[in-house]
């Protein structure tokens, strides 16, 4: 496979060779991996790139996920520009190492093919595994499609290097639905990247030049203060993901939305919070019913971290109801999404009612009709129907229980 | 004092930790004794004894008192006392 | 007696003011590994003693580059430090400093696997022989016998019931270029194997004993002096290994029964007052003899 250099122009191609090309052009210095379905396809493409000198990276073969996460920790920290990819039970492994990159503020670029964790094992996708590590401090983009998803990876890299941010930044994309899906993509051309991401310009690395010491430990008069200056880089963060999404947009003429995407949701009753792939369906969904006269409309979150709670409040405000679709659950309570939109929202006087909902997980088909019961049952509760007691398991099949 | 981004510091801040304050027992060392080996600059782990000479000097604003030098003397040079506060 | 190795007032690389204990044997080594590497190096540690006593925040005694990751990736990182080196076309050394725990145990997989990709990285293990930094938990690398928190000798134990793994092996069995056992007892035939290694294109092995007053039960002074009898003792047989093959040993002239080696230190003493404890450090004995066997250290 070669890189494309197509400027202007549109191919189909499977969604992991997109990705693999925005990232071979944003040069990184440092690739490491370790495969887990469905990821594999990104660094496999990778790995061709190297070989046949399309991409002039290190490449480290390595013995885990664990091992791929540290390396690229470690390559980031010697002043080169990092990046590496994973999935489910990958990210998990990664899990420690991925914390310690964000709290000593290594800028590398992680793609997310998300699927969901065992037990019970399942290749199909959902979104457990990147919610699962929201505490972390990394940055979170979720994306739609595949057009998306390699404009993002791009963006990724400027929004982690910038000095004010210097945070590990992961691109989160549903497995299979975009990984190994093929559509149409406008490949960026390397000149184009080049004038879009300048070389990365570390703020600190390791070089007996300047002799530095990384990862010392400090005491409880200090740790709150550290903590503090990550979560200000994020909500710094805020910002600076919109305006490298508008400077995208500028320089190749696409906007996929900053921290959130606003889907016709002038003077809706109803409104439907939602990230990933699922938000294309939602979108024609939202056509239908539009057409049929309801008014109802979508917030897609493309942030998750940093949590894009100020145009949440704004946009929710004239509502009824917001239906709020988790990919994921946090067994025994709510989901992720919920949970902090419910929180985000939870002191505004003029609030919608909130209907949370757990939809797809483990790869179960959403359909413009699942999108349908949900708006459904969110009217209800609108028109001061009993507040669910528990989230909506949307199209569960009570059959199997 | 402002904290650095991702805790990340600068060279030989511990010199500011003066660990002679640790010490029970300190080295003296006799440099009639001296044989000039240097096997206590060798050994100290806190890098505390350096050459002066033809002989060897401690630096007492972090010797511990471990007394590795003192043992290790192959010429008795180096006798412990113990650290009057 | 070795010729000086400090001969004027040289920089040290390991400033003062650090945290170790009074006596810290892995003090002394990275002072000595750092006098044989030099200031163009890249250091990396795991959690662990060292990294303990050389970080606290704003009190750093490193004089060259350093960085603690976590527990069980000091070879992983710097696999990517040594990938980022190439990289920037820099030929700076890249060295691991790691305790028996990140190597032996959590730190293996990874370990292994850098082994496995043949980079351009000497690994380099202080072995103080448990856990020391979290109160003297016992590893892999733990003695036979010995007494630690998590092998307690009791009414239904004697201590360590697991022999000390062979680590040296381990990595001479991944087919790296070179592996080398050293003591403090004999600073400049550590000095010498370390820039033996550093000459050495691809991993390398190297495992330095590091006695611990604390954790093992001897004053403070006699650091050195029980590096002396692991060593003389044949407990810990000094030798390199070049492409899997020992090529040299330090021989040892009448070689002392273990015994002086363990009444020197508490984590043995039960050895010496309880009943049976003869036939026990018999068997420490024989380990002692296999060692002298198999690497033809009596000479």
């Amino acid at each position: 496979m070669k890189l494309h250099e197509t400027k202007g122009q549109r191919a189909v191609m499977e969604g992991s060779w997109a990705v693999a090309q925005a990232v071979a052009r944003c040069r990184p210095g440092v690739i490491s991996a370790y495969p887990i379905t469905p990821q594999t396809h990104i660094v496999e493409y990778l790995a061709q790139l190297v070989a046949d000198g399309d991409l002039a990276a290190e490449y480290l073969r390595v013995d885990s996920e664990f091992s791929a996460a540290s390396a690229v920790y470690g390559a980031s920290g010697a002043g080169v520009r990092a990046y590496t990819a994973s999935s489910s039970q990958g990210l998990l492994l990664m899990t420690e190492v991925l914390y310690n990159m964000a709290g000593t503020r290594l800028p590398v670029v992680i793609s997310a093919a998300n699927r969901t964790l065992s037990a019970p094992i399942s290749i199909q996708p959902d979104q457990q595994d990147t919610i699962s590590l929201r505490d972390s401090g990394i940055i979170q983009l979720y994306v739609e499609d595949s057009q998306e998803a390699h404009d993002a990876h791009i963006q990724a890299f400027r929004i982690a290097e910038d000095p004010e941010i210097l945070l590990p930044v992961m691109v989160c994309m549903d497995g299979w639905l975009i990984t190994h899906t093929f559509e149409p993509v406008e490949v960026a051309t390397q000149e184009a990247v080049d004038a879009f991401l300048p070389p990365f310009k570390p703020l600190h690395s390791l070089d007996p030049a300047c002799p530095l010491t990384f990862g010392s430990f400090t005491d409880d008069d200090k740790l709150m203060e550290f903590r503090y200056m990550v979560h200000q880089a994020q909500q710094k963060a805020k910002l600076r993901i919109e305006e490298a999404a508008r400077a995208f947009e500028q320089s190749f003429g696409r906007y996929y939305g900053g921290l959130i995407e606003a889907y016709r949701t002038e003077g809706a009753e109803i409104l439907i919070l939602a990230m990933g792939t699922m938000v294309g369906t939602i979108k024609e969904a939202i056509d239908q019913m539009r057409g049929a006269g309801h008014k109802v409309g979508l917030i897609k979150i493309r942030s998750y971290r940093p949590f894009p709670a100020e145009s949440l409040r704004e946009l929710t405000q004239s509502a009824k109801a917001v239906a709020v679709l988790d990919n994921n659950i946090s067994l025994g309570a709510f989901g992720a999404l919920a949970a902090d939109v419910a929180l985000c929202l939870a002191n505004q006087i003029r609030r919608p009612a909130i209907l949370p909902c757990i939809i797809g997980l483990g790869g179960r088909e959403i359909t413009i009709d699942s999108i349908k019961s949900i708006v459904e049952r969110a009217h209800q509760v609108a028109e001061g129907g009993a507040p669910p007691a528990d989230s909506f398991w949307v199209d569960l099949r009570p059959e199997l229980l | 004092m402002k904290l650095t981004i991702g805790a990340i510091c600068g060279p030989a801040g511990s010199k500011a930790n003066r660990t002679g304050s640790w010490r029970s027992y300190r080295p003296i060392l006799h440099p009639e004794t001296c044989t000039d080996c240097g096997l206590c600059a060798t050994f100290c782990p806190d890098s505390c004894v350096f050459p002066q000479g033809e002989a060897y000097c401690i630096d007492y604003t972090y010797c511990k008192g471990c007394g590795i030098c003192a043992e290790e003397c192959p010429s008795g040079a180096i006798k412990m006392i113990v650290e009057e506060k | 007696m070795s010729a000086k190795l400090i001969k004027e007032r040289e920089p040290e690389l390991l400033a003062p003011g650090h945290r170790a204990c009074p006596g810290c044997g892995t003090a002394i080594a990275v002072r000595l590994i750092l006098k044989a590497t030099g200031r163009d190096v890249i250091l990396v540690s795991p959690t662990g003693c060292l990294e303990t006593f050389a970080s606290r925040y704003l009190e750093s005694p490193w004089e060259v580059p350093w960085m603690h990751p976590l527990f069980e990736n000091a070879a992983a990182v710097a696999s990517g430090i040594e990938a980022a080196l190439r990289v920037k076309g820099s030929s700076t050394k890249v060295v691991v400093i790691a305790g028996d725990g990140g190597t032996f145990d959590i730190g293996m997989g990874g370990l292994s696997g850098m082994f496995e990709r043949g980079q351009d990285i000497l690994y380099i293990c202080y072995d103080n022989e448990a856990y020391m930094n979290t109160g003297v938990q016992r590893s892999a690398s733990t003695p036979y016998l010995a007494s630690t928190t998590t092998s307690p000798h009791g009414r239904r134990a004697w201590g360590e019931d697991r022999p000390k793994k062979d680590m040296p092996a381990i990595a001479a069995a991944h087919g790296i270029p070179y592996v080398a056992t050293a003591s403090l007892a004999y600073p400049q035939d550590l000095i010498n194997k370390i820039k033996k290694a550093l000459s050495i294109k691809g991993p390398k092995y190297i495992q330095i004993d590091c006695p611990c007053n604390i954790g093992w039960g001897f004053p403070e002074s006699k650091t050195i002096e029980m590096a002396r009898l692991a060593a003389q003792t044949g407990l810990t047989p000094l030798f390199e290994m070049e492409n899997g093959q020992v090529t040299k040993v330090r021989k040892i002239k009448d070689r002392k029964p273990v015994e002086e080696y363990l009444e020197a230190q508490s984590r043995f003493r039960h050895l010496f007052q309880r009943e049976g404890g003869a036939g026990q450090i018999a068997k420490i004995q024989a380990i002692a003899d296999a060692n002298a066997r198999r690497y033809g250290l009596d000479s």
